[in-house]
């Protein structure tokens, strides 16, 4: 590592000790990449799964995870350019759903976007969804970065059309995460025309931000963290020289690099999820790359979930994760290394007792 | 019938009895085992059906939302000391503190039959690992 980088990093290191006496980690947006006028921040929020009982009344403990998000979010100086919602507002895709989930997030003083989730999706094929906000798939231009969405969550048609004698049961039956009637997730080939017609009109040199639900690599198909034609997508992306892929999904952190494409997870606000080495019988690749969070605390239920926000630094994306009864993390785009690192834990002898699964 | 015939008869289905008893209890068949495990793997089932259920607590959370296949429930860990509770318990007692909180539901007793299929299912997904009573 020449000086420049281990300057660079030693400048980080006081940024992130710095950030630690405030209540919101906002140093760190303003020390880290003070060099480039193009860099920008913006949050994500994802994984609510609101969940309906009956009449007016929703799991308490969903929404207080949601409202709790959406409040800090707003606080956040400087103000992010935007938020995004990563999927899984609703946990059975009803209206009731949505529409609770929709009335939390317009609390957000900030232009919100949308990916759609599974527990969104398969009620209704994502229709009242639609209404509320917007297409399944589409792209925007921001500050010099060309940023695509994907409706990464559909199935075989044989599957969503044939298989189930009823909608409800349909959602029911791709709600369960560890359901062996469930199906693989993939973007399809519908959307792969539409993305490889949209990329022509972006030169190669334009940093990508591409936001799904499922991861667009294959970690674990047993729990859908996974996307069937995800070499397929990666293909499309494989030309241009900056990509970041961002997914939520799988309820907890989890980054890798596969050749130019980065790709980080985002938080759920709503529960956390085991890493897949913790289920026995599972064949699973976690990236290696990847240092896990910290084994939840079920007795503090916010613990493990949370929110981020992420700075596009020069078209690379570092991910700032605001974790709740626990230490913040910084997942960072390594730029020696050309990778997403852990700013403090990606050695194995900075690793913490909590951060082993077993 | 004399006395003695009596005691011979007796002494008869008494060897008789000690003959079956040996039989039981040093052998049994492929078809015992089958049924055995049927049995176990009944109960696993209900288990199965227990952990993915809405109705188990009353909110409609079930446990399979946080603990797909089970997972991160650690029952080769068990009897351990619970930090959080402060004494050393066994797995059913944390999983009545997950019914009482998540579900919002009703403490099952230790011997209830629902209760002993969920920690079948839980401790079946869990086969093949090492036992490590007291890890945290």
């Amino acid at each position: 590592m020449n000086d420049i980088n281990r300057s660079r990093r030693d400048f980080l290191r006081t940024g992130g000790a710095l950030a630690l006496g405030a209540s919101l980690p906002i140093s760190l947006v303003e020390l880290a990449f003070a060099e480039s006028s193009q860099n920008f921040t913006f949050a994500y929020i994802s994984d609510a799964h609101i969940q309906h009982i009956k009449g007016n009344r929703f799991v308490r403990n969903w929404d207080m995870g949601l409202q709790r998000a959406v409040a800090e979010v707003n606080l956040l100086t400087p103000k992010p350019d935007f938020v995004m919602f990563g999927g899984d507002l609703a946990q059975l895709g009803s209206k009731e759903e949505l529409d609770h989930g929709a009335e939390i997030m317009s609390a957000l003083k900030h232009d919100v976007r949308y990916v759609m989730g599974e527990h969104d999706y398969y009620l209704d094929l994502g229709a009242y969804w639609e209404q509320l906000f917007g297409p399944q798939y589409y792209s925007f231009d921001h500050k010099g970065v060309h940023f695509i969405v994907l409706n990464s969550i559909r199935t075989y048609d044989d599957w969503t059309f044939k298989r189930w004698p009823t909608a409800e049961q349909r959602m029911l039956e791709m709600a369960g995460l560890d359901n062996p009637n469930g199906s693989p997730f993939m973007v399809g080939e519908e959307q792969r025309k539409w993305l490889k017609e949209d990329l022509a009109k972006v030169t190669k040199t334009t940093p990508l931000v591409v936001f799904s639900h499922s991861p667009l690599q294959k970690i674990y198909k047993g729990w859908n963290f996974w996307t069937e034609d995800a070499e397929q997508i990666q293909a499309l992306l494989k030309a241009y020289k900056k990509v970041s892929v961002i997914y939520g999904h799988v309820h907890q952190i989890q980054y890798n690099q596969i050749g130019n494409i980065s790709f980080n997870s985002v938080m759920a606000t709503a529960w956390p999820w085991p890493y897949p080495q913790a289920y026995a019988q599972a064949e699973q690749y976690l990236p290696k790359l990847t240092v896990p969070m910290n084994r939840a605390d079920p007795f503090f239920e916010r613990d493990a979930t949370g929110w981020q926000f992420i700075n596009v630094a020069n078209g690379n994306v570092d991910l700032n994760f605001t974790l709740y009864s626990n230490k913040d993390r910084v997942v960072r785009f390594d730029k020696a290394k050309k990778q997403p690192q852990d700013v403090e834990y990606q050695v194995d002898k900075a690793r913490i007792d909590p951060q082993s699964h077993y | 019938m004399s006395t003695f015939d009596f005691i011979g008869k007796g002494l008869l289905a008494l060897s008789l009895m000690v003959t079956v008893n040996t039989v039981s209890a040093d052998e049994f068949t492929p078809e015992d085992q089958q049924r055995w495990q049927q049995q176990f793997m009944d109960s696993v089932k209900q288990g199965r059906e227990l952990w993915t259920s809405p109705t188990l607590g009353t909110n409609g959370v079930a446990c399979a939302q946080c603990h797909p296949n089970a997972a991160n429930t650690h029952p080769e860990t068990y009897p351990k000391f619970q930090k959080q509770i402060g004494k050393v318990i066994p797995l059913w007692e944390m999983i009545n503190w997950c019914l009482r909180n998540p579900l919002e539901g009703v403490p099952l007793a230790a011997d209830d039959p629902k209760m002993i299929a969920i920690q079948a299912y839980v401790t079946y997904e869990r086969r093949g690992v090492k036992l490590e009573p007291g890890k945290h």
